[in-house]
């Protein structure tokens, strides 16, 4: 398992790309959570990440759009701060109460 | 080899659960309290009053996400879980080895040999732990006359023999319960159950019905079927085979997840409540603290003392779930009880 930092820009300048945008960030929903607007992080592994990936890249247009991947690994909690609001939930923690 | 995933334990009453895309959603009147990725997950726990989706209970079954439904205080009530994986051939072995008599002794007596030899670690370890002389002698004392318990159940050659011996040893052991803890208010006089009668037989009932929960989904998880047990008979409803894969269990991390909560001060009596007919019940904010400790505990790394592998507290139930499977298909010529050191 690791972690996966995604952000995109996509042009929302047509209809279409309003639609990108909500197909993007709905792949997004689906294997991590949202951290600020345009920001995921994703927690899983290598196969779900190969099956998100190509999702993504399906989504996009590569003229219009930009899409970035971070690898944050296994430590990534030595690589994340959090300062303010909307502080996000630690999906491999082992422990969600709800 | 399966990675412990994360368990959602849904407390609020009156929560909604829902499927939004691949992720399970916790509603409570009308606001999302949480959002969570269902490949990040591998079981969800509600209490008492939580309602789900159907299209929710289908998408878990499909990713293999156990759905357990249990009263406010943990009780067992039902569940949603997928196909059953493993195969066909291995239950068929199971049954046969459960109608065996000499089989099933063997898998019992391994089991309670675990266990014996864990509640004694769980002694030995309280007594070096403890300031005041006279506790620790007797906690070692108790530990002492476990021994010769122990060497008996190694010999015993039915599983109503390995019943008995089990019975003796947790008199025992639960009788030396009162120097786990210097804390007055949880004293211990008796195991009760159904319902508890003290906090301390509360906190206990509760985590066993976790640890039930969890040994049921690594039954389940390699292919046994969770019923048919070996030590426990048959009885409708009653997990039998993940109640005997808990025995080893009970003391590491159940027992001593109580005591040392309890020693921490990390749980009070304040936080338990009687009931008009005498059952002890935790509140809320106790039960969370519980549920917390539980999972975090179950995050702690450990050595496997029979594979040799490093792996967390809570995939342990599920390796032994393995070694036992191991051991009904005939690979392996005894099933290996884990023995804590």
């Amino acid at each position: 398992m690791m972690v996966m930092l995604v952000t995109y820009d996509v042009s929302t300048a047509s209809a279409a790309g309003k639609r990108r945008l909500r197909m993007i960030a709905k792949i997004c929903l689906d294997y991590g959570q949202r951290v600020q607007n345009s920001v995921f992080e994703l927690d899983l592994d290598h196969a779900k990440w190969v099956e998100c990936r190509a999702r993504l890249l399906e989504a996009m247009e590569p003229e219009e759009d930009s899409l970035r991947f971070y690898r944050l690994g296994n430590q990534w909690r030595e690589r994340v701060e959090h300062i303010g609001t909307k502080p996000s939930t630690d999906l491999s923690g082992g422990t969600l109460l709800a | 080899m399966k990675r412990h995933l994360n368990t959602l334990f849904v407390t609020t009453e009156g929560s909604y659960l829902a499927k939004d895309g691949a992720a399970v959603q916790v509603r409570f009147e009308k606001k999302t309290l949480l959002r969570v990725p269902l490949h990040n997950l591998d079981g969800i726990v509600c209490f008492g009053r939580v309602g789900f989706s159907s299209q929710l209970a289908a998408a878990c079954a499909e990713a293999g996400v156990s759905i357990s439904l249990m009263s406010p205080h943990g009780r067992f009530r039902a569940a949603v879980v997928g196909f059953s994986p493993g195969n066909v051939l291995l239950r068929r072995q199971q049954y046969r080895a459960a109608d065996d008599a000499e089989a099933t002794a063997r898998i019992a007596r391994n089991c309670i040999t675990g266990k014996i030899a864990n509640c004694r670690s769980v002694l030995l370890r309280a007594a070096r732990d403890v300031r005041e002389e006279d506790r620790a002698g007797r906690l070692k004392l108790a530990a002492k006359q476990l021994a010769p318990i122990l060497r008996r159940v190694a010999k015993a050659d039915d599983a109503d023999t390995v019943r008995g011996y089990e019975g003796e040893s947790a008199s025992k052991y639960f009788a030396s319960f009162g120097d786990l803890t210097s804390v007055n208010a949880f004293q211990m006089n008796n195991r009760s159950r159904r319902p508890p009668l003290d906090p301390i037989n509360a906190l206990l009932s509760f985590l066993y019905a976790m640890l039930a929960h969890d040994a049921r989904s690594a039954c389940e998880a390699c292919g046994l079927d969770a019923a048919v047990g070996f030590l426990h008979r048959d009885r409708p409803g009653r997990p039998g085979c993940a109640l005997d894969l808990m025995e080893e269990f009970r003391p590491v991390l159940a027992d001593r997840l109580a005591f040392s909560l309890i020693n921490r001060k990390q749980v009070s009596s304040k936080g338990f409540e009687v009931t008009s007919s005498g059952a002890v019940r935790m509140d809320d904010k106790t039960r969370k603290t519980v549920l917390t400790a539980y999972q975090t505990r179950k995050q702690d790394t450990i050595e496997h003392p029979f594979l040799g592998e490093k792996t967390t507290m809570g995939l342990l139930i599920h390796l032994q779930a393995r070694l036992l499977a191991r051991h009904l298909r005939g690979d392996l010529d005894e099933y290996p009880a884990f023995i804590w050191k």
